[in-house]
């Protein structure tokens, strides 16, 4: 909402100065968002009349003027289109100087002497119109400096404003909400009835009394179609952020304004039959003045006439009806829209004007008569004609009733935090136009009626919280909240997420943060058939679809690094992914990870080495660990994204932990990326789990250490050795080391060599060589007869 | 031979013995078993006997004497050699060490958990609750009915089914409420998503919500919590002012102006010149929404906050456009570890 500072100081005119009042409403609710001059700094610009005008010698394009300036007449050269003799205008005299440092001179335009400027609103800072000089309607006396004449020394107040705050959605509101906060009268807009001075009426009928409770019409005749809008309304108007339209559309705004109430013109020469208020029929559509045909909902509540749809109520006018350069007879539009029926309206069509934002908000159901009577006055000024009367249709069970809402100062105390002076309470209400009442003879309940203007009064709170704005919420104490001293809990049995977090950095890996919506086509790259979820009006094509795995947001943002030259990503990311299970939409927090390029940093100790497979796998196995699980089945994966050979699912008994692995060279190849990338993916709520240990007694006699060197199947997975040692030794076997794979030269092709290293004990003895040999010789016949292996 | 000689001779050959080896052939040349004071004790028997007892004791001096002059010598020797070693040894401790690159946490991380501490030092319980919401806790259990104005505040991206992403933390509030009675007193921090963007805005960012349900709660306790968070987050005593607007799930409701931590007030372009920094919508919890979620509205009032961590995370870090938060550039999160 914008409004002219003078304008509003007409009604209220605080003291302490712009800025005290800008600070005032903003801490009351009602922010200042901008606070914007009318116009731009220049001197010497006066009203003057074009006395006459002559075509320029030896320029088409240019006039020859001669101007009054009030002391003397001119002769002065302009290119504007729109001038001529008579015009009253804006005249930069010979030393003024203009916005943008332009100094006005005595000049020769193609020969023929100017002596000053005739100015266009842009040029001046008046707005943006630069299409002709300033044309000034009204009472504007040549000599006079422009900026007195039009009282260019404004400021345009922006206040941002809350939905609830309808009310302030006009002049009059914002002048009232300002005569609260200083404690000062607020001066009154003239809407004494206009008499009318013919019958002519036209008919209206409510066939949605709900939507539309009242609706007031009036006709009238004989308006001046060639009437200009006065300057001084054409300027209010802009500095509330509206452009002039007409006579009869910018009356109807200035009311809008002023009072909050939007209106509609009809060219009644266009009405056919009667004004009827209804929802739209299947089919019906409707040209909008803004030039956009639109298919109408049965939910739009529509005016309309005997030929179909001339509005929808309380969002735009049609094109058919709006009034036109020729109009010359009126039907003047007052009317109630509930909220209701209008709210979503705007939004359905995409039209948000500025009608639609108030009847949405709540336009005060008490000032239809009021708002019509000014209109009415304005017009005749302006426009002439002979009004009808006011026809009023309403369906009053559907009227908004007066309500009174309890306040009792127990509540109040107790929100504010302490005792509040019962004087302030009344004050409070009787200033906001409310009326409160004390309801018993205790003084502790009042009983408060609410304006017709407050559509956001609907509980006790809604009371309390305007008593806390009026006062200022600076003025309500400051304390703690008391509360018994409970001790938290610590789950012995959960990992913080920024330890598991902070495990991950400690190997090299750096948090990412991606977007929960991706890309389909990296989606189903990376994803392919699983059944997604979509957002419906995405911010765009590539942030559409909700992830399924981590893996895309990883990848792009490997991608991106390695694309700024970086030799080495370690990257992992903790969040929710979005999956479909058993039909049921899942929200699963997972732990995922990509691993890209150099092992280590490049470093004068060590060899450049690319990572691989057992490097992700080193890394994943320390966080399982960490969560408790220790040993767990590395399975082949059958995952299309992955290298065959390089993959792999994990679980622990039947239950999947998660997968790993090199991503397909294919893909690599696709995404163009030129060394291979390693991925891991685990359950996020598993890993955040932590095992909470509990001791095992360490055996106190020597522990020794044998080394066997076997040949096995090379396709002999090597946990299978470790399964089968585990099996046979149990107890004994206190630690297990895989030291050495070999495959090649002295070994069949189809044959490997592993090298295990065994630590065996005895929690109640040393062990003496007949018993070593023993476990080890069990153990060597337990791997030939379940493996085949071969001790070398 | 004389003793005097063996023992010029010995003294000499030490001298001359220029590493362990030598100077263990030295040890051995004048008192192995073969040795020329070894070889003395064995001639020993062919004095008379009278002359033995004084010609023995000579021989044992000269032993001492050559095997003092012996230890001398090689404890010499092996400081020499130790001094070699150490010397070779020696590396250039300003070469960088051996190790793996370390990583660290995303800011925005870093910034969440210092809000979860602070407010868990204060035994705020921290819940989680999911993104993707129905459309009665993101809206209708928060006292924005269908049509409410309010609806058009938030932006929101829709799914199929009436589901939306949530446009804010509060349906978690809603979520607590339904399994819990008060007092209550949580946090809810996590990722929320609105249809915007720009340098102050994106389309996903991240909400730390609060709620504090009791009896006897006040706006005053609202503003206390509020105004020491601030506080006790950026380490500044700085200046907070509550101004009045408008939440549908909150009543009174206010939003939050921080003193710029820039330029301390004085203006600036982070805060727009006006030395204040909006950084949270918060409020006293509207019956309505208490009552939805079957909490006795007459005996219990509470307080709610929600602010934009990505926002706080920028003033903590200096950090000038927000959407650096979520290119994951690495040059830019390392700054951070």
């Amino acid at each position: 909402m914008k409004i002219s500072e003078t304008w509003l100081r007409e009604l209220v005119d605080p003291p302490g100065g712009r800025d005290e009042l800008v600070q005032r409403l903003t801490m009351a609710g009602l922010k200042i968002e901008s606070v914007e001059p009318v116009a731009g700094t220049f001197t010497d610009v006066v009203v003057a009349q074009v006395k006459n005008v002559k075509r320029h010698p030896d320029a088409e394009k240019l006039s020859v003027c001669v101007v009054w300036d009030g002391s003397a007449e001119l002769q002065v050269v302009c290119g504007a289109p729109n001038v001529r003799a008579g015009l009253v205008t804006a005249f930069a005299r010979v030393g003024a100087a203009l916005p943008g440092d332009v100094k006005i001179g005595r000049s020769k335009l193609r020969g023929v002497e100017s002596h000053g400027m005739l100015c266009s609103a842009a040029e001046l800072g008046i707005g943006d119109d630069a299409d002709g000089i300033m044309e000034l309607h009204g009472d504007y006396r040549p000599g006079m400096p422009l900026r007195e004449a039009l009282k260019l020394d404004d400021v345009s107040v922006d206040i941002e404003l809350t939905p609830n705050r309808g009310d302030c959605l006009s002049l009059r509101g914002i002048a009232r909400e300002a005569g609260v906060l200083f404690e000062m009268g607020v001066g009154q807009v003239d809407c004494a009835p206009i008499a009318a001075t013919i019958a002519d009426t036209f008919p209206v009928r409510l066939e949605d009394g709900a939507g539309c409770p009242r609706y007031l019409g009036r006709v009238i005749r004989g308006v001046n179609p060639s009437a200009q809008t006065p300057t001084w309304m054409k300027e209010r108007l802009r500095r509330a952020g509206l452009r002039s339209i007409d006579p009869v559309v910018d009356v109807t705004n200035y009311v809008m304004v002023e009072l909050g109430q939007p209106m509609h013109a009809f060219d009644l020469a266009v009405l056919k039959d009667a004004v009827v208020v209804r929802r739209a029929r299947s089919g019906e559509t409707l040209l909008l003045l803004d030039g956009r045909e639109v298919a109408l909902d049965s939910e739009t509540l529509l005016i309309t006439d005997g030929n179909g749809p001339i509005a929808i109520a309380g969002v735009m006018g049609g094109e058919r009806s709006g009034i036109s350069s020729g109009t010359s007879n009126v039907f003047l539009e007052c009317a109630f829209f509930a909220p209701r029926a209008i709210a979503g309206t705007a939004r359905r069509y995409g039209l948000q004007t500025d009608a639609s934002q108030r009847f949405e908000r709540g336009v005060d159901h008490g000032l239809q008569f009021a708002a019509m009577e000014r209109a009415t006055a304005l017009l005749l000024d302006i426009v002439g004609g002979e009004p009808g009367p006011v026809v009023d249709t309403a369906s009053r069970q559907h009227l908004p009733q007066a309500r009174s809402i309890e306040l009792r100062r127990t509540r109040l105390d107790l929100y504010v935090g302490e005792p509040t002076d019962p004087d302030e309470v009344s004050r409070t209400f009787e200033r906001l136009e409310f009326q409160p009442q004390l309801e018993r003879s205790d003084d502790d309940v009042w009983s408060i009626s609410v304006p017709s203007h407050r559509f956001d009064m609907e509980r006790e709170v809604d009371l309390i919280e305007e008593v806390c704005r009026v006062r200022g919420y600076h003025r309500i104490p400051v304390r703690m909240p008391t509360t018994r001293l409970e001790l938290g809990r610590l789950p012995l049995d959960e990992t913080p997420r920024g330890t598991l977090k902070r495990l991950l950095a400690g190997l090299g890996y750096q948090e990412a943060i991606t977007y929960s919506f991706i890309d389909p086509m990296l989606s189903d790259l990376l994803d392919p058939g699983a059944t997604t979820v979509s957002l419906t009006n995405p911010m765009s094509q590539d942030m559409s679809q909700m992830r399924t795995t981590l893996w895309p947001g990883l990848i792009k943002t490997l991608i991106a690094n390695a694309s700024r030259q970086q030799m080495r990503v370690r990257v992992f990311e903790l969040g929710r992914c979005f999956q479909h299970v058993a039909n049921e939409l899942t929200q699963p927090i997972m732990l995922g990870g990509v691993l890209w390029g150099d092992r280590l940093p490049e470093n004068w100790t060590n060899e450049r080495a690319s990572v691989d497979f057992f490097d992700l796998k080193g890394d994943v196995e320390r966080v399982l660990e960490h969560a408790g699980f220790a040993s767990v089945d590395y399975r082949n994966a059958d995952d299309p994204v992955l290298h065959p050979g390089q993959s792999a699912t994990i679980w622990n008994g039947e239950t999947e932990l998660g997968r790993l692995g090199r991503l397909h060279p294919e893909l690599e190849h696709r995404l163009d990326l030129k060394a291979p990338v390693f991925l891991f993916e685990l359950d996020g709520q598993k890993m955040l789990a932590h095992r909470h240990p509990g001791h095992r007694p360490i055996s106190r006699y020597p522990s020794v250490r044998r080394d066997l060197s076997l040949e096995l199947n090379a396709d002999v997975p090597a946990a299978a050795v470790r399964t089968c040692l585990e099996a046979t030794l149990g107890d004994a076997l206190g630690d297990f080391r895989l030291f050495d794979v070999y495959h090649g030269e002295g070994i069949d092709s189809n044959k490997k060599s592993i090298a295990v290293g065994l630590t065996l004990q005895n929690h109640s003895r040393t062990l003496t060589d007949t018993d070593i040999n023993a476990l080890i010789d069990a153990a060597v016949s337990a791997l030939e007869r379940d493996l085949g292996a071969r001790r070398r | 031979m004389k003793l005097t000689d063996i023992i010029a001779d010995a003294e000499n050959a030490i001298a001359q013995a220029r590493d362990p080896r030598a100077l263990d052939e030295v040890r051995v040349r004048f008192l192995g078993k073969k040795g020329a004071l070894t070889a003395q004790l064995k001639a020993l028997g062919t004095l008379p006997a009278e002359e033995r007892p004084a010609a023995g004791a000579a021989i044992n001096d000269a032993k001492q004497k050559v095997q003092g002059l012996l230890d001398v010598r090689e404890s010499a020797l092996r400081n020499e050699q130790l001094n070699a070693a150490l010397e070779n040894e020696k590396v250039d401790v300003t070469l960088p060490g051996r190790r793996q690159s370390s990583g660290g946490l995303h800011p925005v991380s870093q910034a969440l958990e210092r809000m979860e501490q602070i407010f868990a030092t204060a035994g705020y319980a921290i819940v989680d609750g999911p993104e993707i919401e129905d459309d009665y806790h993101n809206f209708e259990a928060l006292n924005i009915p269908a049509h409410h104005p309010a609806r058009a505040m938030h932006d929101t991206f829709y799914l199929n089914n009436g589901l939306v992403l949530r446009t804010h933390t509060s349906p978690v509030q809603v979520r607590v409420m339904e399994k819990q009675q008060p007092p209550i007193r949580v946090v809810v921090p996590g990722r929320v998503y609105r249809r915007d963007y720009d340098a102050t805005h994106s389309p996903m960012f991240h909400q730390l919500e609060g709620l504090v349900i009791d009896e006897g709660i006040s706006f005053a306790d609202l503003k206390g919590t509020v105004i020491e968070f601030l506080q006790r987050f950026f380490e500044q005593p700085l200046a907070v002012r509550f101004r009045p607007s408008y939440f549908p799930f909150t009543e009174p409701s206010a939003e939050v102006d921080v003193e710029c931590v820039h330029c301390r007030g004085s203006g600036c372009k982070s805060c727009g010149q006006s030395g204040w920094l909006e950084v949270m919508g918060c409020g006293m919890v509207h019956p309505n929404v208490l009552e939805m979620s079957g909490i006795d509205s007459e005996r219990f009032t509470g307080f709610a906050f929600g602010f934009g961590v990505d926002r706080l995370s920028m003033l903590l870090y200096r950090v000038d456009d927000l959407r650096l938060f979520f290119e994951n550039d690495l040059r830019f999160l390392q700054q951070f570890n």
